[in-house]
């Protein structure tokens, strides 16, 4: 009788890191092919999403946000993981994947009117391949693979990404995503944050596995674990799974371990649950350091770039929660008007009472 | 014309959609090679490949999110889940994530999707294979929901849940599967979705029903006629939403009107139609609308279910209290 080996996937798996904390580049044959250009926006884009997210705190705190997850540390994942996409390729984010759909084509006002309670936050533009952030933990991990296998039904080479956190890899949806994917071969990239905690609770406590990744052996797809804090390793695991995905090869869970130097949410307090110490080493490993540190050794980056983009950042968060604040406000009518294609004449009926 | 039992207008009608739109999907447990456990899509498989007519793993979730993002690639998924009891699995799917695509996305996209269930007691199935659910979607916004009665009504309104771009909860009664046959005509048509019909015509009593009930309720009114008491009977067709115009019609004319449902009595169908009546006819009204309803507990396992459901008797002895009242 043949035995699983078990042994073998209850071993650590050490996470692919290209650029270490002091900015060096230690794993070249993991480094992303980026041009000059390429490595400039790369920074840009992350030194904008940091900037935008303390902004976007205070405007919270102020009351001109709705809900917000807070997205610093965790630049690398969300900057990097769609920067490796093309444009047609599509993202089904979660609650806290605001970068990605902003970078992706999303207007920065849409997104803060999807904060802010309004419909018109999630009317994504025609050429913009988003769906607006999911609040069900998993839910969007099947719309991923559905929207992969129209992909693969078109006979287009494009691929779906999907994300979630490390909590969300306890859901029922995550391994029936995994599942139908892997069964059908499809285009779908599975790219799990895992920030360390879902709301409180530590990751320890989330699973038994050693890892997420580990979790893809089961579903007989590609699982791959990358060092979250470095731009460099996303991109290069994010490109090689897209590459996969489209020459037909099929899904790919990849594990990026990060970090949210913020509470989950506006209304968290994180020293509850997490330490200084804990808090300081991961500082340690930011992810927006780490890059400036290896542009400037390129002499591509200085301090003035840096104050520059996020100069820029602030003019613009400011100019798009303006417009935002000045955009109509939803109607009952308009709520009713969009539940189906032709309003049935009993909810016609219901919207006279609000007229 | 041929002659079809609801089952072959069923198969005839997503045939006649796969036929005409190359789009339309048909995929969930055992639909495939076999043609599902009641073999409804069977011969679909051979005629149109793989690619249309697939089976899935087991997993509902996962059936009703392929749908939604099939839906948003421009697809028509035709999503079966395998027996009624198993919606609760994909119920985050069906009532949160296909039915608030448009609304979520300012109509950016939407979920044309049609889920099909068989449904029904009186069967001896095993558990939760039978339960009367539609209550639980109707209440949700976003998604309709048909039950038809009869092999005519079910092609053409199945044909029209395919082309309607938002979903439709499509409940399939197993006692009329192969009940009887009735002429279906070939090819194309639609029966309106939202529309209930006057299947048979009374001056004393309207007896609102739909799905298998409408059968038990004919069956009543058959057993009334011989003491010269004539109900009018109207099939609901759907049941979300509610088609409120030809009931009051109907109870205008005959000024009592009982409803019939399998499901438990409480805050179901029936009870939304009884609210809607007395928004809109209750000056018409000489009784209180009476429910003939399952009773409020779980579905019973198969030695008494038989006495559980509503039947002829139970109807008899509703309009006689409206009548008498």
């Amino acid at each position: 009788m043949s035995k699983v080996p078990y042994e073998v996937y209850t071993e650590d798996v050490e996470a692919l890191t290209v650029l270490s904390p002091a900015g060096e580049v230690i794993n070249k044959d993991k480094m992303p092919a980026l041009t000059d250009d390429q490595l400039k926006e790369i920074a840009y884009r992350m030194i904008f999403t940091r900037t935008w997210d303390d902004r976007a705190v205070n405007l919270g705190r102020q009351g001109r946000l709705g809900f917000y997850a807070p997205t610093s540390g965790q630049e690398a994942t969300m900057v990097g993981s769609e920067f490796a996409l093309e444009k047609e390729d599509f993202i089904c984010p979660g609650y806290r994947d605001i970068p990605q759909l902003v970078w992706h084509g999303l207007p920065l006002h849409q997104a803060f009117l999807y904060s802010r309670g309004h419909q018109h936050g999630g009317e994504i533009p025609e050429d913009v391949s988003v769906l607006p952030p999911q609040i069900i933990i998993g839910a969007q991990i099947l719309h991923a693979t559905g929207i992969a296998m129209g992909f693969k039904l078109k006979n287009q080479k494009n691929v779906a990404i999907t994300y979630t956190g490390d909590g969300g890899s306890s859901e029922g949806d995550f391994y029936e995503g995994l599942n139908f994917a892997g069964r059908f071969k499809l285009p779908v990239i599975f790219f799990v944050q895992n920030n360390g905690y879902a709301i409180t609770t530590p990751f320890a406590k989330q699973t038994a596995s050693k890892s997420i990744a580990h979790k893809a052996v089961a579903a007989g797809i590609t699982g791959v674990k990358v060092d979250g804090m470095d731009i460099f390793a996303v991109i290069q695991a994010v490109r090689e799974a897209a590459e996969r995905a489209r020459n037909g090869e099929g899904p790919t869970l990849i594990e990026a371990v990060t970090y949210r130097f913020r509470p989950h949410s506006l209304s968290d307090d994180a020293s509850k649950y997490r330490t200084k110490e804990e808090e300081g080493e991961w500082n340690e490993k930011d992810p927006i350091a780490r890059v400036v540190k290896y542009l400037e050794s390129k002499g591509l980056w200085s301090d003035e770039d840096t104050q520059r983009v996020k100069d820029e950042a602030k003019a613009k968060v400011n100019e798009e929660i303006k417009l935002a604040e000045k955009t109509e406000k939803m109607t009952i009518s308009g709520l009713i008007d969009s539940m189906f294609e032709t309003t049935p004449k009993d909810l016609e009926e219901q919207k006279a009472d609000f007229e | 014309m041929a002659q079809m039992n609801m089952k072959e207008a069923i198969r005839d009608a997503m045939r006649v959609e796969l036929k005409r739109d190359p789009n339309v999907l048909i995929f969930g447990e055992d639909v495939g090679h076999v043609g599902g456990v009641f073999r409804a899509t069977e011969g679909l498989q051979g005629e149109f490949g793989e690619e249309r007519v697939f089976d899935t793993p087991l997993a509902e979730s996962a059936i009703g999110g392929l749908a939604v993002g099939l839906g948003v690639q421009g697809f028509r998924p035709i999503a079966e889940i395998q027996f009624v009891g198993f919606i609760f699995e994909a119920l985050d799917q069906m009532v949160i994530q296909a039915a608030r695509l448009r609304y979520r996305t300012g109509g950016k996209y939407n979920a044309p999707i049609v889920f099909r269930t068989p449904f029904g007691g009186g069967v001896k199935a095993a558990e939760l294979h039978t339960d009367s659910l539609e209550g639980l979607i109707a209440q949700s916004p976003g998604i309709k929901v048909v039950v038809p009665s009869n092999p005519y009504d079910a092609k053409g309104l199945l044909i029209a849940a395919i082309r309607d771009n938002d979903p439709v909860f499509f409940m399939e009664h197993l006692n009329l599967y192969h009940a009887f046959r009735t002429e279906v005509p070939e090819g194309d048509y639609t029966v309106e979705i939202g529309k209930a019909n006057v299947v048979r015509e009374g001056s004393d009593v309207t007896i609102i029903a739909y799905g298998l009930m409408v059968h038990t309720a004919t069956k009543a009114a058959d057993e009334l006629e011989k003491s010269g008491i004539k109900a009018e009977i109207i099939d609901l067709r759907t049941v979300s939403p509610i088609d409120i115009d030809t009931i009051v019609e109907s109870v205008k004319k005959t000024n009592r009107a009982i409803v019939v449902q399998e499901a438990q009595k409480s805050a179901g169908v029936a009870a939304e139609v009884i609210a809607q009546i007395n928004e809109k006819a209750i000056l018409h009204l000489e009784a209180p609308v009476l429910r003939i309803a399952g009773p409020d507990t779980v579905y019973p396992f198969a030695q008494i279910e038989d006495t559980w459901l509503p039947n002829p008797a139970r109807i008899i002895a509703g309009v006689k209290k409206v009548l008498e009242f």
